[in-house]
């Protein structure tokens, strides 16, 4: 009863292809995004923020770049880590080299910047299939963080080899360096994410997102009925490399403040956001999100519970976080390949027929 | 001879040794590809977590010690005893059977019929899971192992070598047994995989699950053999690596180093995943001699990876993988 | 004999038109195995033109090779009269080519509408920004093409299933909704692989309906495999025999039922 499609008729093509094609869904999603940018504003605090908030917005932007890759057209990449690192940079880069354009342009081209070098590293899929592309895609992880390690005009050929982000305004308002207050890093990201997520939403839902999933379900039947596999895979790599690149510049400029290829890029990066398409669900840009909901709340959540409440050392901890992780991604694959998302939709389905479910 | 000439030869000689290390890890892979189509991300894992347990047990170490003393209040680390090294290996080679049983019951038994892609992401989980598992158990810092190989410079290569060229040859006497050991490890397999019953049957599951069953080879019991070898290989190579740099995280590292080593010799191929092993040892070896100074060094992070992406473009079955046709 | 460009009236009153494709000369061989040996046939517009003959006599490869999917090592694909140079199998597509698969090749992770909608990506020219964005002739083409899509889901009375995954369905539907597929975007050629395999007769019955059915209300040239004689027999128009690669027989279904080659190939001869 809460939730129904009954008497909500469809009387347009145009009706039928929106995003949220139920009237419910669409309430929820008004009421989330009032919630997102008119009150979360004004209840955060700088510890919500860093530990929570931030890393979600950040992450779900990498975790919807991947998904196009992963999820949807059927890459498998394990050079996410390196691909942010290509973000990242480039966004350095830009706002010491073009200090007075406004940094979410910085962030925009950074984004494009990637698609360019992600692009590149896709070329080989179109001979290499399956697993063997994402063993190729360590190449690109690898070479990236040592090639941002070992050029000094890449990190403006500072003695300590890291990046550091200058202090940048949006409105007046600093968004970049020591003086950010939580409420504006907070939106800057979430504006990111939501124009991520409703392009994301767009292109799968069109004629791209299809030649997409159909070189993802079967390659040969697709270039049989005039899928172009080469431009459809490049194109993936170039919209996933576009959101993974706003992601690393975010990650690096908003997030971190300065950071060093090695460690804040490195081949775990690229094993989280994988992850987090996995648990949220293959895809599914809701997937994501949920993804990376979880995996940022994760260790929080074990850190209060086993540090903090029950007052064991960290390292055990970590311990025995990475085995919930290993467990829930065997769980996760063995039970329910589509993730979270999939959970959700068969509660949904649940819903929708109770309290009447005959 | 001319001096950069003899330090290239150097570099080769030890280029093909880490090469065959390698190799060892790539063995591992390759059973278990061959006999049931999974990527073994975690064969690195399984390597380190061998090795960790190999230490563990000969040191007498308590298992779960750290987590017994957080939750109990108690302050236990070792029994007190020590297990000699060949006893403990025995010992070791039970646990990856029990793994390997565990492995095949709990997960990929429930995984049958999956695509790779699949398949491959569970054995992430599946090391990452073992990882946490392996420093729970054993506790995650750097240990030393020695089960009384012979450890540092051959004299006698250097002396022969300086005799010749005016400069001694800096070859490890560890790096001679484990090629020795890799030589026999992979005479064993190959021994083991024409002739036995049980290597037949491995693989006839290889080349068809369904035609395998249906002349009654229990898949189950093959699977279980076969993560049972790939454990020991994982120990012996854990040895190996162990003994040289000691029992630390970025032992689990190698795994995917070998996974170029792979792409070079073809996924299905005992004999390629050797000669690509051999092929990246020389190979980074020689590239970060000779060119890795003009570009400040390290590049044996990326190369092998470079270079099996490149060689792919050209021949993406592999040296020795078998050549793919589609059909619709 | 008819010329290459002459055209006739059938028995049903329907008009064939001109030699649209033209095989001449095929050979394909993989590795040592001749698959199809110096085959020549041609395909008139507005027929229904079956490939018959047992198991492995070379038909999928048949129509893999116009497909553009195999590349022949000799002979030549004419297409409207000129030779056609060597493409990919999406070039081929977009040159009005359609085809079914013998083992289905549905996108099963996606929905019969999304299915269906594949079959009309050649259609559709908007850019990745346009379409990213979702506005003016993204949003548009999407429509007029969904108003395409939604006429042959109801031709083919699948109406109820649009928003099904497909893996959900059984195979009589999925049957129906590749050909859908294929429908959709409007073939000059439409190569139709098994159209029947493994179906039972009520099923049968429904795919010759349809086959029919496309074939006079949309004109589409048909080329099928079959290797149920008795269904092509009654369907087309015109038949090629084929047997171990070769051509053994090409003619109307009467010259085919009396010839005595193909009676061979499929009773079996007596070796005396």
């Amino acid at each position: 009863m809460f939730y129904r499609e009954a008497g909500d008729f469809k009387t347009s093509y145009t009706d039928d292809n929106q995003t949220f094609p139920i009237k419910f869904d669409r309430y929820r999603y008004y009421v989330v995004l009032t919630v997102a940018f008119g009150i979360i504003p004004f209840l955060i605090n700088d510890y919500w923020a860093n530990a929570f908030l931030l890393p979600f917005l950040i992450y779900s932007i990498a975790a919807i770049g991947l998904n196009i890759l992963t999820g949807y057209c059927g890459q498998v990449s394990l050079g996410t880590g390196g691909f942010m690192a290509v973000g990242a940079y480039a966004c350095y880069k830009l706002m010491t080299a073009f200090p007075d354009v406004n940094i979410f342009f910085h962030v925009i081209a950074a984004g494009g910047i990637t698609a360019i070098v992600c692009t590149a590293f896709g070329l080989p899929s179109l001979r290499i299939k399956g697993f063997y592309l994402a063993v190729a895609t360590l190449a690109a992880q690898f070479f990236l963080v040592w090639l941002f390690n070992k050029v000094s005009w890449f990190y403006n050929y500072s003695a300590s080899g890291q990046i550091n982000a200058p202090e940048r305004t949006v409105f007046g308002v600093p968004v970049t360096g020591a003086n950010t207050e939580a409420w504006a890093t907070y939106l800057f990201c979430l504006v990111f994410l939501a124009i991520s997520a409703i392009i994301a939403r767009n292109l799968t839902r069109g004629m791209q997102g299809r030649k997409w999933m159909a070189i993802r379900d079967m390659d040969i039947a697709a270039e049989i009925i005039g899928v172009n596999p080469l431009r459809a895979k490049l194109s993936a790599f170039a919209v996933s490399g576009f959101f993974i690149g706003i992601s690393g510049a975010l990650f690096f400029a908003v997030y971190l403040g300065a950071a060093e290829a090695g460690d804040s890029f490195g081949i775990q990066k690229s094993f989280l956001v994988l992850f987090m398409i996995i648990i949220g669900g293959l895809g599914s840009i809701f997937g994501s999100f949920a993804g990376a909901a979880f995996l940022v709340l994760l260790p929080v959540a074990l850190k209060l519970v086993g540090v903090d409440f029950l007052g064991w050392p960290t390292d055990i901890v970590a311990h025995i976080q990475l085995i919930i992780v290993g467990a829930l991604i065997i769980i996760f694959l063995i039970a329910e390949p589509h993730g979270i998302a999939q959970l959700w939709r068969v509660a949904k389905e649940k819903l929708r027929l109770w309290p009447f479910p005959h | 001879m001319p001096e950069q000439l003899v330090f290239a030869m150097e570099v080769f000689l030890n280029g093909l040794m880490a090469g065959v290390l390698y190799a060892l890890v790539a063995l591992g892979f390759v059973l278990i590809f061959k006999a049931s189509g999974i990527f073994n991300y975690a064969q690195g894992v399984m390597a380190l977590f061998s090795a960790m347990t190999l230490v563990g047990i000969m040191k007498g170490q308590v298992p779960f010690a750290h987590v017994i003393n957080v939750i109990f209040g108690t302050d236990v680390h070792y029994f007190g005893w020590t297990v000699p090294a060949l006893l403990a290996i025995i010992l070791t080679v039970a646990v990856m059977v029990l793994f390997a049983w565990a492995v095949q019951k709990y997960i990929f038994s429930h995984l049958v019929g999956q695509e790779p892609i699949i398949l491959f992401m569970a054995t992430i989980g599946l090391a990452y899971f073992l990882e946490g598992v392996g420093d729970l158990m054993w506790n995650s810092e750097i240990k030393k192992l020695d089960v009384g190989l012979p450890q540092g410079i051959n004299e006698a290569i250097d002396n022969y070598t300086f005799n010749i060229f005016d400069y001694g040859f800096f070859i490890d006497n560890l790096d001679i047994v484990a090629t020795l050991i890799a030589a026999l490890l992979v005479g064993g397999l190959v021994i083991f995989s024409q002739y036995s019953k049980e290597g037949r049957a491995m693989r006839a599951v290889a080349d068809d699950h369904q035609a395998a069953l249906s002349v009654g080879v229990s898949l189950n019991f093959i699977w279980i053999m076969v993560w049972s070898v790939a454990g020991f290989v994982a120990l012996v190579a854990g040895i190996m690596w162990g003994t040289k740099s000691g029992v630390q995280f970025s032992l689990s590292l190698i795994a995917l180093k070998a996974l170029p080593v792979l792409m070079l010799g073809g996924f299905t191929s005992i004999p390629g995943a050797i000669v690509g092993g051999l092929i990246i040892g020389v190979g980074e070896k020689l590239f970060e001699f000779a060119i890795g100074p003009m570009v400040g060094g390290a590049t044996e992070n990326w190369f092998a990876y470079v270079l099996a992406l490149i060689f792919l473009v050209f021949r993406p079955q592999g040296l020795f993988g078998e050549k793919i046709i589609e059909r619709v | 004999m008819l010329d290459s460009t002459d055209s006739y009236v059938t028995d049903d009153g329907r008009t064939i038109g001109g030699v649209v494709m033209e095989m001449k000369n095929i050979t394909l061989r993989f590795g040592g195995v001749v698959a199809i040996k110096d085959i020549s046939f041609d395909i008139r517009e507005g027929e229904i033109r079956a490939i018959i003959g047992p198991n492995g006599a070379g038909k999928s490869s048949m129509l893999n090779v116009i497909s553009g999917f195999y590349v022949p090592q000799e002979g030549q694909v004419m297409f409207h009269g000129k030779p056609r140079p060597q493409m990919k199998p999406y070039e081929v597509a977009q040159q009005g080519i359609a085809r079914t698969f013998q083992n289905i090749a549905l996108f099963e992770g996606m929905t019969v509408l999304d299915n269906v909608m594949t079959g009309r990506l050649n259609k559709m020219s908007s850019g990745l920004f346009a379409q990213a964005i979702w506005r003016g002739k993204a949003e548009q083409e999407e429509i007029e093409n969904r108003e395409k899509a939604e006429k042959i889901i109801d031709f083919l009375e699948i109406q109820h299933i649009r928003k099904t995954p497909v893996a959900r369905l059984p195979y009589g539907l999925k049957k129906r909704v590749e050909l859908a597929r294929a429908l959709v975007s409007e073939p000059s050629i439409l190569l139709l692989d098994e159209p029947m395999a493994g179906m039972n007769v009520e099923e049968k019955e429904d795919m010759s309906r349809f086959i029919l059915d496309v074939n006079d209300e949309f004109g589409a040239t048909i080329a099928l495999i079959e290797h149920d004689m008795g269904v092509v027999m009654d369907l087309s128009d015109r038949v090629v025999v084929m047997d171990y690669g070769k051509k053994i027989g090409d003619g109307t279904p009467n010259d085919i039922r009396n010839n005595q080659a193909v009676i061979d190939a499929y009773l079996g001869v007596a070796h005396d």
